[in-house]
C-alpha cells in the first residue's frame, strides 16, 4: 500500500514512549523520586515539610543560574564566571541599597551590571574569537574583585529603607506556602523552555551548537545569538543573586564561591551536552534537584559534609557516563 | 537572454590571481559542470555568484540587469542559492529544522512569532515528494544516509523561488546508489526551469547529468562546451593542461 504524503510527513521516528525512555531527564527524575522515597523510610527528618521546604529553596539558586548556563552549553560554550557574576551582583544590590536608595534603583543596578557582564563575555567570544573557557574564567576572577572593591570586602546587612521589602522578596512565601525564590525558578523556567522550543531564537541556539558553520552558511545571526546567551546567563545569575540576598539578609564577598561547579553539573546532570547542541529547561531544574537531594541526604544519613564534594562530582561523570554509553551503542 | 553571465571576472587575492577574464552565461533548465584541478579557481568563481567575495574586476548581469553582491543574503534574494561541499546540515535537528534554518516560520506578529511546526513539517514533506525522496521531515539528520542528507541540503533551495543552484562536489562522499539518488535531483531542478552549476571531480556524473561543460585551468576558463561535443578524454587533457584550449 502506498503511503501518502501525509502519513510520511506524521512519521516519526521514535515512539512517545522510547523517546522518554532514552532521555536522560527521565532517568534522572527516576533518580530524584528513588531517592526521595528511599530518603523518607531511612530517616524520619526527610519528609517532613521543614526539611522539604528548604530543599525546594535550596536548590533555586543553582537551578535559575543553571538555566541561563543549559543555553549557553547549548551553544557548545561554557560560563565559568556566574558564582563571582551572582555575588558582584549581589553586592552592587546590596551597596546601592545600604546607600539610602530604593529597592528598584539597586535591582536596576544589580541587572544591569549582569548586563555588562555578559556584553563583555559575549562579545569577547562572539566576536573577537576568545575560548569561552578564557574569558569567563578570567571573568570569575574580575567580578569576585569587583565585589570585593565595591564592598571594601566587608559584610552588608542593611539595605536602606526597602530593606523589609527585599527580604520579603526572598525570604517570603507569598503564594500557597510556596517559597519564593521557588516561583521565580518555576517562572524563568517556563520562559526558557517556551523560548527554546518555540521561538526562532532557541531553535537557533541548537542550530549553532550543532553546527555553528552551517547556521552561519544559512543566514543565522550566530554572533549576536551568541552574545545574548552570555548576557542571559549573566542575568540569571544576577537574579539569583538578588533572591539570595533577599533571602540570607546579608551579602558577603564569598557567596557564590564555586557555585559555577554545582550549576554546570546540574546542566549536564539535567541532560545538556558539554558537546552542544542538546539541553532542556527541565533538565536543568531536575540536575539541581539531583544535587541537592544528595547534599541534603548526606547531611541526614549522618555522613560527613567533606564527601559532598565527592558525590557530587561522581554524579557528573556518572551523568556523562551513561551518554557514553548511548553514544556507544548508537554507533553500533 | 542568459540568465546570469559572466563578463570579464577576475579576482585578485594580493598577487594571485585565483580568477582571471572569466566570460560565461548561464541558461534556465540546463546543468552546467564546472571542472578543473584543486586551485583552479572553480570555488572563488562560484563564492563570487554567491555573494562570498566581491570580484576584483568584471561584472555580472542577471536577466539583463547588473548583480551587485555584498554578502551571500544578497544573493539569496536574487534567487541563486548553494549546496555546500559539506551540505551545512546541523546533526541535532530535524529534516525539516534543517531545511527552514535561518527562515523558519512563524505565527503571530513582529518579533514575538512562534515557529509553527505544522506549516514548516508540511512544506518540508511536499518538498521530498516532490524530489520524490525518501527523507522524513520529523527524522533527525544524524540518522540519515548520505543521500537523505543531501535531500534535505537540496530542499532548502526549493524553499524560495531559486533559479540558480549552484552544488559542490555533491556526489563526493557518498555511495554509488545514492550517488544516483543526487543525480536525479539534480534532473529535476533542471526540468523545474532551474540553472545548476555542478562543481564535480567526478567525470562520469557531469557527463551524464549536464548539458555544458566548463573547464578551468590556472584561474582561467580553457573551455566551454556542449557535453555532447566533448569528451571525458578531452576533458581530462583540458584539466591537466595536456590539451592547451577548447
Amino acid at each position: 500500500m502506498a503511503t501518502t504524503i501525509d502519513q510520511t510527513i506524521a512519521q516519526k521516528q521514535h515512539s512517545w514512549l522510547t523517546s522518554i525512555t532514552n532521555s536522560q531527564t527521565f532517568w534522572v527524575v527516576i533518580a530524584v523520586i528513588l531517592a526521595c522515597v528511599f530518603l523518607s523510610f531511612a530517616t524520619e527528618s526527610f519528609a517532613t515539610s521543614k526539611n522539604l521546604y528548604n530543599i525546594t529553596r535550596n536548590f533555586t539558586f543553582v537551578a535559575i543560574i543553571a538555566l541561563g548556563m543549559t543555553l549557553v552549553i547549548i551553544t557548545g560554550g561554557i560560563d565559568l564566571s556566574v558564582g563571582s557574576v551572582l555575588c558582584l551582583c549581589s553586592m552592587v544590590l546590596a551597596v546601592t541599597m545600604n546607600a539610602g536608595y530604593g529597592i528598584e534603583i539597586g535591582i536596576l543596578a544589580a541587572l544591569g551590571t549582569a548586563i555588562v557582564v555578559g556584553l563583555f563575555n559575549g562579545i569577547l567570544i562572539a566576536y573577537l574569537g576568545f575560548p569561552p573557557f578564557v574569558v569567563t574564567l578570567g571573568m570569575l576572577s574580575v567580578a569576585r574583585s569587583l565585589a570585593m572593591v565595591a564592598s571594601n570586602n566587608t559584610v552588608v546587612f542593611q539595605f536602606g529603607p526597602d530593606h523589609d521589602l527585599l527580604l520579603a522578596l526572598g525570604g517570603g512565601a507569598w503564594l500557597w506556602g510556596i517559597a519564593n525564590p521557588v516561583l521565580y525558578m518555576i517562572a524563568l523556567a517556563l520562559l526558557t523552555g517556551f523560548v527554546l522550543r518555540w521561538t526562532r531564537f532557541g531553535r537557533h541556539v541548537f542550530a549553532i551548537g550543532g553546527n555553528e558553520h552551517a547556521a552561519r552558511l544559512t543566514g543565522v545571526p550566530v554572533r549576536p545569538i551568541k552574545v545574548a546567551v552570555y548576557v542571559i546567563s549573566a542575568l540569571t545569575a544576577g537574579i539569583a543573586g538578588i533572591v539570595q540576598t533577599g533571602w540570607l539578609g546579608a551579602v558577603t564577598t564569598n557567596i557564590g564561591a564555586g557555585m559555577e561547579l554545582q550549576v554546570i553539573a546540574a546542566a549536564v546532570i539535567g541532560g545538556a551536552n558539554l558537546a552542544g547542541g542538546i539541553g532542556t529547561a527541565f533538565g536543568a531544574l531536575v540536575g539541581a534537584a539531583l544535587i541537592e537531594v544528595i547534599r541534603n541526604s548526606l547531611g541526614l544519613l549522618g555522613i560527613n559534609a567533606f564527601w559532598q564534594g565527592t558525590f557530587i562530582g561522581g554524579a557528573i561523570i556518572l551523568a556523562v557516563l551513561f551518554d557514553r554509553i548511548r553514544n556507544i551503542r548508537q554507533s553500533e | 537572454m542568459a540568465l546570469l553571465e559572466l563578463s570579464n571576472i577576475s579576482k585578485h587575492f594580493g598577487a594571485i590571481h585565483a580568477v582571471n577574464d572569466v566570460s560565461l552565461s548561464l541558461q534556465a533548465g540546463e546543468v552546467t559542470g564546472l571542472m578543473g584541478d584543486n586551485g583552479a579557481g572553480k570555488s572563488t568563481l562560484v563564492k563570487m555568484i554567491a555573494g562570498n567575495f566581491r570580484p576584483s574586476h568584471g561584472t555580472m548581469r542577471m536577466a539583463g540587469a547588473e548583480l551587485i553582491l555584498h554578502r551571500p543574503v544578497d544573493a539569496r534574494r536574487h534567487g541563486i542559492e548553494i549546496v555546500h561541499q559539506d551540505l551545512a546540515l546541523c546533526d541535532n535537528l530535524t529534516a525539516a529544522a534543517n531545511v527552514f534554518l535561518g527562515r523558519e516560520l512563524r505565527i503571530g506578529f513582529g518579533p514575538f512569532g512562534i515557529l509553527d511546526y505544522a506549516a514548516m513539517y508540511k512544506r518540508a514533506g511536499q518538498i521530498f515528494a516532490e524530489l520524490k525522496s525518501e527523507t522524513r521531515p520529523r527524522d533527525l539528520v544524524k540518522q540519515m544516509s548520505g543521500g537523505q542528507r543531501q535531500a534535505v541540503a537540496i530542499a532548502r533551495t526549493m524553499l524560495s523561488q531559486a533559479r540558480i543552484v549552484l552544488m559542490d562536489e555533491p556526489t563526493a562522499a557518498i555511495s554509488v546508489r545514492q550517488v544516483a539518488e543526487v543525480l536525479n535531483l539534480i534532473r529535476h531542478l533542471r526540468d523545474q526551469g532551474l540553472a545548476v552549476i555542478l562543481i564535480s571531480h567526478r567525470m562520469p556524473d557531469v557527463f551524464s547529468v549536464a548539458d555544458r561543460v566548463i573547464v578551468m585551468r590556472r584561474g582561467r576558463k580553457v573551455a566551454d562546451k556542449r557535453i555532447a561535443e566533448s569528451s571525458p578524454e578531452e576533458v581530462t587533457g583540458l584539466i591537466t593542461g595536456a590539451i592547451e584550449q577548447a
